[in-house]
């Protein structure tokens, strides 16, 4: 395990903010770990990287306690932490140029992540004058400018338009597809963290209440079916009759379980052949709030 | 020592562009051109000056404007400006999950700070000997060359150096842990103000333990006494030990402060 926290607890004053959290992050992964604004994601990031004070609880990272071997870790980890902390009066290449001193890396490596993270003629630009998704990119260059073992980038794609996402998220599935480098994203989009993530962890409320690989998420998480169609009630009744499972009715959509694609296309024939009119109809995910309500109602059963 | 060395290269680098780094050749560049041009135009009235006098008068002018308030305003500013860099930026927590040592990060932002306001010293000193002597070279009627002030004048300033470490320190420490700049500032100012009553007319006998007031008590003494640049000060005198002291006291309690920290 890359990284390995053991019965971690943290309060801020009295309240609790991390409940026993025992993340077990195995190498080579990418290991999303997802949960709703204020579950804990950055206050774990900010307690992996030291920046603060363990209270209760080990953290292990490369097989070795982080009180007492911090700067041998630090020195292999690469972190994106919130909004990416950039010198707005440098440009952006001074920015990497500071850093690359600082950790004794080559000053042309400046140049190549610039490239990397498509910065290459905003480099001379202020980084005060970027916008969020440049801000992004360049604390992500940053973080990946000591080529380090171990990136922990918290929420990396925030800010970033569609392809910004699309880039980010095969920039870090390369890293750890042919670097070998583990990869702990943080979201709080679980559409995200499914198209990348080999591994998951979801936190809610300061409680790991899941941790598997993304085929045991899958599992949980099951796809739906939603139809938009004149006469909900009707239409649910009458697919409940033929052997379906319903889902959720609302006034406007019914949902169930997707199982196949041809299966999503005999629903659409068999309504429609029974007079009802289908408005719309397509696989979507679940959205963490009901991924939250199926595990907990897994835990329980 | 290496993590020490690359902070505080990294300190320079970052500052270049700051107006904090560039007061500290602009403020004395901009007091002792604008002295020399006042004395270029008044030669007249200071024909009659011993060139000891002259040069009592053009270097104590600056010293008197440093010592009582400019310094100390100096401090306040440079002080926060080296850590505002990381406050606006929102870079303590990068700076801290570097793999360089706390103490390098901390001991190089502070060392940095000290030699600002060790360049601007340093300046007023050089800059007062050159266009002192540029000024008796091109207006004879001033003699500034009969008097050689540059050993008393460089220890007047070495120990306005060290008085001043007293306040260097508790403002660094102010600006390091509160991002807002109305309160070290605030603090700051109010100090200052103290510290020249506190000196002048309350001619108080323990001003001396005032980190504020001690500057000013390095350059005059209590009752702001004539400043004389012309003769050698007695240098370790109590603002100046104390203010050293101070300065050790609160380093060291500034480095617990940020060890125990969290970086939030």
């Amino acid at each position: 395990m890359v990284i390995k926290t053991e019965n971690l607890n943290f309060y801020f004053g009295n309240q609790p903010v991390i409940k026993s959290l025992a993340l077990q992050v195995p190498e080579g992964s990418i290991f999303g770990f997802l949960g709703p604004n204020g579950a804990g994601k950055t206050t774990t990031i900010k307690l992996l990287l030291n920046l603060l004070k363990l209270q209760e609880g080990s953290i292990s990272i490369f097989g070795r306690e982080l009180l007492g071997n911090r700067l041998e870790i630090l020195r292999q980890i690469g972190s994106l932490i919130e909004q990416p902390a950039i010198y707005t009066h440098l440009t952006g290449r001074e920015n990497l140029i500071n850093r690359a001193r600082l950790l004794e890396v080559p000053v042309n490596r400046a140049d190549d992540m610039l490239k990397l993270v498509g910065l290459n003629d905003a480099g001379l630009k202020k980084a005060g004058n970027y916008s969020l998704g440049m801000k992004q990119r360049l604390g992500i260059g940053l973080a990946l400018l000591a080529n380090p073992k171990l990136l922990i980038l918290d929420e990396p794609t925030n800010g970033l338009d569609p392809n910004g996402i699309i880039e980010v998220r095969e920039l870090l599935i390369k890293l750890a597809k042919e670097e070998g480098k583990t990869v702990f994203v943080s979201s709080h989009m679980l559409a995200e963290v499914e198209r990348m993530a080999t591994h998951v962890g979801i936190i809610n409320g300061g409680e790991l209440v899941f941790q598997g690989s993304i085929q045991d998420l899958e599992s949980i998480s099951q796809p739906m079916v939603q139809v938009e169609t004149d006469n909900t009630a009707d239409a649910a009744n009458y697919l409940k009759r033929n052997g379906y499972e319903i889902g959720h009715v609302t006034h406007s959509f019914i949902t169930l379980p997707f199982t196949s694609k041809d299966d999503t296309a005999t629903i659409n024939a068999a309504l429609h052949n029974n007079g009802h009119r289908v408005y719309s109809i397509g696989k979507v995910q679940k959205d963490l709030e009901q991924l939250f309500l199926n595990i907990t109602q897994k835990s329980s059963t | 020592m290496k993590g020490f060395l690359l902070s505080l290269q990294s300190e320079f680098y970052k500052s270049r562009k700051t107006l904090g780094f560039w007061g500290a050749i602009l403020l004395p560049t901009l007091i002792m051109f604008s002295m020399s041009v006042g004395f270029y135009f008044n030669a007249h009235k200071l024909v009659n000056h011993t060139p000891e006098m002259l040069w009592g008068q053009f270097a104590g002018i600056p010293l008197a404007i440093m010592g009582s308030l400019l310094l100390p305003m100096y401090i306040i500013f440079v002080a926060y400006s080296v850590n505002v860099i990381e406050h606006k930026s929102d870079t303590w927590k990068t700076l801290f999950t570097l793999p360089i040592p706390k103490w390098s990060i901390y001991t190089a932002k502070y060392l940095f700070a000290v030699i600002l306001i060790l360049i601007t010293l340093t300046l007023f000193f050089v800059l007062t000997i050159a266009f002192g002597t540029l000024l008796g070279n091109i207006q004879p009627k001033l003699k500034f060359g009969g008097f050689h002030i540059e050993t008393h004048l460089f220890q007047v300033y070495a120990k306005l150096f060290f008085a001043s470490q007293g306040i260097i320190a508790l403002q660094f420490l102010m600006s390091l842990l509160w991002k807002d700049f109305l309160k070290p500032m605030g603090i700051g100012f109010v100090g200052t103000i103290a510290g020249v009553i506190l000196t002048g007319p309350a001619r108080w006998e323990y001003a001396y333990l005032f980190p504020y007031a001690q500057p000013l008590l390095s350059v005059m003494g209590v009752g702001n006494k004539k400043i004389r640049p012309t003769e050698t000060p007695v240098f370790f005198t109590n603002e100046v030990l104390i203010s050293m002291a101070i300065a050790v006291v609160i380093f060291i309690t500034g480095y617990f402060i940020l060890q125990r920290r969290s970086i939030k």
